[in-house]
């Protein structure tokens, strides 16, 4: 087999828009590119975190700033979630986190509402304030059972 | 007449049991030259020419095939609901994830390993390799090795192109034919596909295949029986074992990744 100058060429070439394939998948598609900030924890206590997974974003006004790292089942049995995001914000003590979806039945993500306060949270802090998931069934069911209770506004809950 | 026939359930497990024996064998020479060998860069150049330069039309037609039906089948459908919009995410999600991968294992299984099955059996059926062997050079080393590390490399590659590919073509039926946001389509597709459950199971699964026919190839090449007839049958047998082992193998992979 003598050694052909343009068959390498061309091997090479095979192989750039391979690797151009798997980059393109790996990051725009993919979504590698996203590198979260590390190191800014939150933690938040919710009584129903609904369908909230790991990796779901957090945002704040509708921008994402990080996403969630960890959940789980604290002392009094209720949903622990460890949040991962962007070091360089400033958020005050008394800011809100709440469960919300992307539309009706779309992904479940963790908003987060800044406060007033000047005091700011520091990485491992608790989020004092929470709003749990509401679910589509839960609406339903205090639709019908609780019309005439005067509804009590979906579980909102200071802890 | 019975116990003959329970008789020959017997002896074709055995026979199954020691093929499996056989190329576990095999596999190993394989990757003792991988090894132990110097390595041939000029070899595995060319067999990269073979598989993966060579192969590049048919994937590349084939994944624009495939992601225009997607695309067309995926519309037909999420209009009736309104969701449109989630093209993407639908197209992306099952080449990624499923179409890719095994699309491609299957069309290089045709299209370069019966080829590579068909060579080495013919090199056996006209005693090239006992020529080798006479020169104290190691076959498998010269000609079996190359080939297979060529596919193992070629495939991931060929896999990316073939999605890529496929994912243009989606994006020319929904968006260029039936007008779907084209922002939308691309965003939904990389909303939805993530890398770690997605982009990497479906490069895992194509090194796998890759492993797979690169072996079941050369193997069934190897042991060709050195007639007309035995070389037509290693190719055969490629063909088929090969594709049954990559959807097999495919069932397995997406089970324990957890897709």
């Amino acid at each position: 087999m003598t050694p052909s100058p343009i068959r390498d060429f061309v091997v090479g070439l095979f192989v750039l828009v391979g690797l151009g394939a798997v980059a393109y998948l790996s990051f725009q598609v993919g979504g590698l590119s996203y590198k979260g900030p590390v190191g800014f924890h939150l933690v938040a206590t919710f009584g129903e975190i609904g369908g909230l997974k790991v990796r779901a974003p957090v945002v704040i006004s509708g921008v994402r700033v990080g996403q969630v790292e960890r959940i789980t089942l604290d002392s009094n049995l209720r949903a622990r979630v460890l949040l991962d995001i962007d070091p360089k914000l400033k958020l005050s003590v008394d800011s809100t986190a709440a469960i919300r979806t992307a539309g009706l039945l779309g992904d479940q993500f963790v908003a987060l509402v800044p406060g007033a306060e000047e005091e700011y949270l520091k990485s491992g802090d608790q989020i004092a304030y929470t709003e749990s998931a509401l679910g589509l069934e839960s609406l339903v069911s205090k639709l019908v059972t609780g019309l005439g209770s005067g509804g009590s506004g979906g579980g909102e809950e200071k802890k | 007449m019975r116990v003959r026939s329970i008789e020959a359930i017997g002896a074709r497990t055995l026979g199954f049991v020691s093929e499996l024996g056989r190329m576990a064998f095999f596999a190993g020479h394989v990757a003792l030259t991988l090894v132990t060998r110097r390595p041939r860069p000029g070899r595995v150049v060319q067999e990269i020419y073979d598989v993966g330069v060579l192969s590049l039309l048919i994937v590349c037609g084939s994944g624009l095939a495939v992601g225009a039906v997607l695309g067309l089948q995926g519309y037909n459908t999420l209009v009736r609901f309104g969701a449109a919009e989630s093209l993407g995410a639908v197209v992306g999600l099952s080449l990624v994830r499923e179409l890719g991968p095994v699309l491609t294992g299957l069309l290089v299984t045709g299209r370069a390993g019966s080829a590579m099955a068909a060579e080495i059996g013919t090199m056996v059926a006209t005693e090239q390799l006992d020529g080798l062997r006479m020169m104290a050079i190691d076959p498998v080393d010269l000609v079996v090795t190359p080939k297979a590390v060529a596919m193992v490399f070629a495939m991931p590659l060929l896999s990316c192109i073939f999605t890529v590919t496929a994912i243009f073509g989606g994006y020319l039926v929904g968006v260029v034919l039936l007008g779907v946001d084209g922002g939308n389509y691309l965003t939904s597709l990389e909303s939805a596909v993530d890398f770690e459950n997605d982009v990497a199971g479906s490069l895992l699964k194509a090194l796998v295949f890759g492993v797979l026919v690169g072996l079941i190839a050369t193997f069934r090449g190897y042991t060709s029986k050195p007639t007309a007839a035995g070389v037509s049958q290693a190719t055969t047998s490629t063909v088929v074992v090969a594709s049954v082992s990559i959807l097999v193998f495919d069932y397995f992979i997406t089970a324990l990744w957890g897709m």
